[in-house]
């Protein structure tokens, strides 16, 4: 079989759907087409009987109770429930919120919404690794702090926060605390019973299911209360009414099972892949991880490339896909806010790839990637004045560059 | 962002890139652009006793339309006195690179880093001049 080009290492973007999954939901869509709310035919009852394994799918995967799922339509649409749903309902308690620079653009806009809305948010910085501090953290708290909302793994630099010590300093001062875990189902293990944590966003496309489709995990014990964003026919306990699409919780559901099963064997698969692109990558000069190594998803890697510029970057990649920390917007490239938040500069920012390593990746496939890159590299800097005046000991951020 | 075959051509297969003896009397270095910029620009031209560029180099840190600008100015300066290279323009650059407005300042960064290198060299054989 030959590869298909481009090489896919963009699963933190998207992954397809597992061939499992696609067969799962086919049936969903032709013959079982019926409404989960219609109560009074089998063609209801079926179609409510898969929303349901499909929810004790997703409960089993994070071990929560089926319960505390709802079904949305991403995890965009989870963090914006869990962010806006509690700061509304706990608005009495107090106005302000707490979350952190490198987090999705869902959850930073959500908060600057709020803000629009009279709350006041803290963006906390990262440290270099990307990590929160927990003593700035708490420093933030004040006693008229509602909710915070912290990532389990970022979807840029793969990182892990301590979201066990997080949610507990939370507790203490009786913060709402809210986690979008969207890059982190199937990758580490998720504990609801033990975290402290009351609100879980999760999508089902970064696992291997279809897109479109998320849940929101909402605690029980103690109970969590949201006011709903999507007003209707009082679908999931009324907090967020709309028909189930059932075809894609199904698909959810599945996704999520595998992933419960195979996750182990996967990211030890995924850990040897990584560390052989990684040591590959490390054999070009200049090159700078971002983001912290050790707490860390296997499945990323993301890396500037010191004396080459981004865009012309793109160009020499072009037979791998993957991500770049330029968001090339048609008039200007701007470098990625979450390496900029850890203290990169805008040229490292620009030169950096996030590669994403997913089901499908193969060794051929990391092996093409680094020979791919020392010689497109290496082509970049043969052309580069930067790289010529490294190589000449010249401190490049001492010279006076004429403005133009 | 789609390129024009004209850049894509020079990006994949730069032409004249490398290094003159900055030291060399005959040899003018422009260095223009900044790297928080984007871009970077070194232009080397070498002139024979005629007053005729009869090499130039160049080495570009930037997208693949300033890397494209640069090497296009190369070819273009060689076998030129210095007043006619003087006459290029940014607008024949990004006429014949078919850039889009967006790129424009790449075939300015150009035009400059020709200006920056005669100016270099003319300032080298006035000294050398008054040397002499
Ligand atoms: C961390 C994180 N949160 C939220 C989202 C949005 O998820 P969805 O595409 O399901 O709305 C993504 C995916 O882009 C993500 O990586």
């Amino acid at each position: 079989m030959t590869a298909r080009m481009p090489i896919y290492l963009d699963y933190s973007a998207t992954t397809p759907v597992d061939k499992r999954v696609a067969a799962k939901m086919i049936p969903f869509l032709t013959e079982d087409f019926g409404n989960a709310a219609s109560r009074s035919h089998p063609y209801g009852w079926t179609a409510e009987k898969a929303v349901e394994n499909a929810r004790d799918e997703v409960a089993k995967l994070v071990h929560a109770d089926p319960r505390e799922i709802v079904w949305t339509s991403g995890a965009t649409e989870s963090n914006n429930l869990a962010i806006k749903g509690a700061a509304h309902f706990y608005q009495d308690k107090g106005k302000h919120i707490i979350t952190m620079q490198t987090e999705h653009k869902a959850v930073i806009d959500a908060f600057r919404e709020l803000e629009r809305q009279g709350f006041e948010a803290t963006y906390l910085a990262p440290e270099a690794d990307g990590l929160l501090s927990l003593d700035k953290f708490r420093a933030a708290i004040r006693p008229d702090t509602v909710l915070a909302s912290v990532m389990l793994v970022n979807n840029e630099i793969g990182v892990i926060q301590d979201i066990e010590t997080i949610g507990n300093i939370c507790r203490e001062n009786g913060v709402i605390f809210h986690v979008d875990a969207a890059q982190a189902t199937g990758k580490v293990h998720i504990d609801l019973e033990k975290l402290p944590v009351d609100l879980m966003s999760f999508s089902a496309h970064k696992t291997y299911g279809p897109k479109g489709v998320g849940a929101l995990y909402v605690r029980r014990k103690p109970r969590v209360r949201l006011e709903a964003q999507m007003h209707g026919g009082g679908h999931e306990r009324g907090l967020r009414s709309g028909t189930l699409a059932t075809h894609q919780i199904v698909g959810m559901g599945e996704a999520f099972r595998i992933a419960r099963e195979e996750m182990d064997l996967e990211n030890a698969r995924i850990r040897r892949l990584r560390d052989r692109l990684l040591a590959g990558l490390q054999e070009i000069d200049e090159t700078y991880v971002n983001g912290d190594l050790k707490n860390r998803v296997p499945h990323n890697l993301n890396i500037s490339f010191n004396y080459v510029e981004g865009e012309s970057l793109i160009m020499a990649v072009k037979d791998i896909a993957v991500s770049s920390g330029s968001a090339c917007t048609s008039a200007s490239l701007e470098p990625s806010y979450v390496l900029r938040a850890i203290g990169r500069s805008d040229e490292l920012a620009h030169s950096s790839i996030r590669f994403s390593i997913g089901r499908f990746t193969t060794e051929e496939d990391v092996d093409y990637t680094i020979e791919l890159m020392k010689s497109k590299i290496g082509k970049l800097r043969e052309l580069s004045p930067l790289w010529e005046m490294h190589l000449d000991g010249v401190d490049i951020s001492k010279v006076e560059w004429a403005a133009h | 962002m789609a390129y024009s075959d004209k850049v894509l051509d020079h990006y994949e297969n730069p032409r004249n890139v490398g290094a003159l003896d900055k030291n060399d009397p005959q040899v003018g270095t422009g260095m223009v652009g900044a790297p928080a910029c984007g871009d970077v620009m070194k232009l080397q031209i070498k002139v024979n006793d005629d007053g005729i560029i009869e090499d130039a180099k160049f080495k570009t840190y930037g997208c693949g339309s300033a890397i494209a600008s640069s090497s296009l100015v190369t070819e273009w300066i060689k076998g030129k006195t210095l007043d006619q290279v003087m006459e290029i323009k940014n607008s024949d650059i990004a006429q014949e690179l078919a850039l889009p407005p967006v790129k424009i300042h790449c075939s300015v960064l150009a035009e400059d880093a020709i200006r920056a290198a005669v100016a270099d060299l003319k300032s080298k054989q006035t000294v050398a001049s008054e040397v002499a």
